[in-house]
């Protein structure tokens, strides 16, 4: 078994010894997640970038409606909460206002993707530097269990208690596949956190969406397929299971978009 | 500087917070605003600023918010139906205690109304910017001259008190043009630090978190009721109003914004017929100037308030009587702009010991003297 | 041989860690509750840990500190 501290950005190499420690990005706060949520995995992922790039101090987070709306406590940089759905026009007025700075946003599906799909679009086509974290678990987690925009065919959720039905609530969005077609677009990818090497290559990609605003090179999203296992009421491992037999069928992994590597790609 | 030029309204604005120091400007095209934003389309890229035409206005508020999180002097621009738009945000910057000048160049309403000049506002910028408890100031100019110079105010008391500053004109006073003064150029240097900002810690202090999310009922009170000790503060010393001939006068009219133009040259009327009428002008709306409604308080004396709408501002004008004198209303709305003498004939009825509510109903009678 | 620690002021128990160690040395331990009413995650045995940092990687509440 070989070791890997790719993604243990509190490695001190004097010390030598430690293989995976906290990231000095995350402030101590306990989160406030119900057991098993991928949320605390994501928001370290983006820490630890934070930290590898040593860009703490030039980092400004969005943190709008949704579960992740607490955010803020959980960053060592500075943090902004956004109104629901607002999140990309916010980090607008702070990146433009202050464009040395590295801003990125934390969106749930419902606020990107529903309540907030304008401010995407149009931030994503206008190129806005900005790096946004897309977490697409296909259910309102906050308020307890809704239909999402993501929501698949048949999920049944709170407000889809048959499963739901495409003739009335309509289909999915694919949001990846969407902004890809956008100009503005840098970087757009789809990545999950079901096991260790995926975790590994969810890390790779928002380190890229970082460096990819820190280049000035425009709109960067990296959805990651996440699991909701209390409104989805399965345990925090049988979710895994459900994102892997119902999610990546409808939602596949891969990059969408990329600006050095050639559009179409995936 | 300090030259005299002829400006619209809505340029006047524009160059004025440009002087002010602001270079972050969002907006949302609509009439009859439209002028403000485009100066600052022209001029905010040259004076390396950011002009950003926003998706909607909901967007543009929130990139406001952004950019006054960050620290930034910023400004948007509406006019009614977008400013509804913008509740939402603004009440974020409330709860955030962010500063920012929001202007309202009011149209007529509800709905999508018209385009014509209208104060029909009054409610919405006094009372319910957005949800929660919580204000905005609020300034009504009455002259271009004068919005120029409320710019500036503005964006300082935005900054002294953590509040959004609104600047409440309407389209008479957005489109006319007038000779001006403009204000010379502040020193940018001089705007107090803001170390509350979250514009990146730079590793020098702790990280700055903006957010309006109390979910401990306990610290939400807290916060709220630290904003009203700043309220409080706001009322006491930031009241504003001009007064003419109240002294000996048995009517005083009050009327703020252009509604006041009118108001001014009925009074004059009034005073050629001997009848003694005054004028109290509101240039806050909130706070309320309700120090100088008091004070015109005598025996033998009533109060007419005249508005562009419906009868709003009445009510803080019978706030301040609090029973102690008549206060009656007459007013044109949807865009309808009273004449003086129809103002003169509201005097009349007022100097006569009638109290009254009027609106131009169907059976208003010929030549608009009531 | 590497050392795993698990903190419990913010262990879960969610049982991530147990599922995704490929040596099956962890476990939630029903022995103890936490503050918030967890069982939390233990490695039983120390010896056997590789240092793949799986746990680690798949722990939500970032809990787990390995050394080496």
């Amino acid at each position: 078994m070989t070791t890997t501290t790719s993604s243990a950005t509190a490695v001190a190499p004097q010390k030598g010894k430690v293989l995976f420690a906290r990231t000095p990005a995350l402030t101590d706060t306990v989160t406030n997640y119900c057991p098993g949520c991928t949320h605390g995995i994501i928001q370290r992922l983006v820490a630890e970038t934070i930290d590898e790039l040593g860009i703490e101090g030039t980092t400004v987070g969005v943190c709008p409606v949704g579960c992740s709306v607490t955010a803020y406590d959980f960053y060592s940089c500075d943090m902004v909460q956004a109104a629901h759905g607002r999140a990309p026009a916010v980090a607008t007025g702070l990146k433009r206002s202050c464009p040395g700075n590295t801003v990125f946003t934390y969106q749930g599906d419902g606020d990107l993707a529903s309540i907030g799909m304008a401010e995407t679009v149009h931030a994503a086509t206008r190129g806005e530097k900005i790096t946004v974290i897309f977490i697409n678990n296909a259910i309102y987690g906050m308020t307890g269990g809704q239909m999402a925009p993501t929501s698949l065919p048949g999920q049944v959720t709170q407000t889809s208690p048959y499963g739901r039905d495409i003739e009335t609530a309509g289909h999915p969005i694919r949001v990846c596949e969407l902004l890809s077609t956008l100009d503005g677009v840098a970087l757009a990818q789809r990545v999950t956190v079901d096991s260790p090497k995926n975790v590994r290559a969810a890390k790779k990609a928002v380190r890229k969406a970082f460096e990819y605003q820190i280049e000035g090179l425009g709109y960067t999203i990296i959805e990651v397929l996440a699991t909701c296992p209390t409104n989805w009421g399965l345990t925090p491992t049988a979710a895994f299971g459900w994102l892997r037999d119902n999610m990546l069928p409808y939602y596949p992994l891969g990059v969408y978009k990329d600006v050095k590597a050639g559009e179409g790609e995936k | 500087m300090s030259e005299k030029v002829l400006m619209k309204g809505n340029e006047a604005l524009a160059e004025a917070a440009l002087r002010a120091g602001c270079r972050n400007f969002f907006g949302y095209p609509i009439t009859p605003q439209t002028e403000l934003a485009a100066y600052m389309a022209k001029r905010m890229p040259k004076a390396g600023g950011n002009y950003l035409q926003a998706e909607s206005e909901v967007a543009a508020i929130n990139m406001v918010y952004g950019a006054a999180a960050a620290g930034a002097r910023v400004m948007t621009s509406s006019s009614s139906p977008g400013v509804s738009l913008k509740s939402e945000g603004i009440s974020y910057l409330i709860g955030a205690d962010l500063p920012a000048v929001i202007i309202n160049v009011q149209r007529g309403g509800p709905g999508l109304g018209g385009i014509q000049p209208s104060q029909a506002d009054y409610w919405m910028a006094t009372r319910a910017t957005g949800h929660g408890d919580g204000h905005v100031i609020v300034f009504a100019p009455s002259t271009v001259q004068e919005m120029a110079d409320l710019v500036a105010k503005a964006f300082d008391l935005a900054d002294r008190y953590r509040v959004p500053v609104m600047i409440l004109a309407d389209g008479l006073l957005g489109q006319m043009m007038e000779p001006v003064v403009l204000p010379d150029p502040i020193d940018t240097a001089e705007i107090p630090a803001k170390d509350w900002a979250a514009n990146g810690h730079k590793g020098l202090r702790p990280h700055n978190t903006i957010s309006s999310l109390f979910l401990v009922a306990q610290q939400l009170e807290d916060s709220v009721l630290a904003r009203h000790d700043r309220y409080q503060l706001i009322k006491e010393v930031e009241q504003m109003a001009q007064e003419e001939q109240v002294e000996d006068a048995e009517v005083v009219v009050v009327a703020y914004g252009a509604a006041a133009r009118v108001c001014r040259s009925a009074m004059h009327k009034a005073r050629e017929e001997g009848i003694r009428a005054g004028l109290i002008r509101p240039i806050t709306l909130w706070p309320f100037p309700t120090d100088s409604i008091v004070r015109a308080l005598g025996p033998g004396r009533a109060f007419l308030s005249v508005e562009f709408s419906t009868g709003q501002m009445v009510e803080d004008v019978r706030l301040a009587v609090e029973g102690r004198a008549p206060v009656s209303f007459f007013g044109h709305t949807g865009g309808v702009v009273p004449t003086p003498d129809e103002v003169l004939g509201a005097i009349r009825r007022a100097a006569s010991g009638e109290r009254f509510n009027e609106l131009p109903f169907k059976n208003r009678p010929k030549g608009g003297v009531l | 041989m590497a050392r795993i620690e698990v903190d419990m002021n913010y262990c879960k128990g969610c049982g991530l860690c147990v599922d995704v160690c490929p040596q099956d040395i962890m476990q939630l331990n029903s022995e103890i509750m936490t503050q918030k009413g967890y069982h939390p995650a233990t490695c039983v045995d120390q010896d056997a840990c590789t240092g793949c940092t799986s746990c680690a990687l798949m722990c939500p509440d970032v809990a787990i500190t390995i050394e080496r």
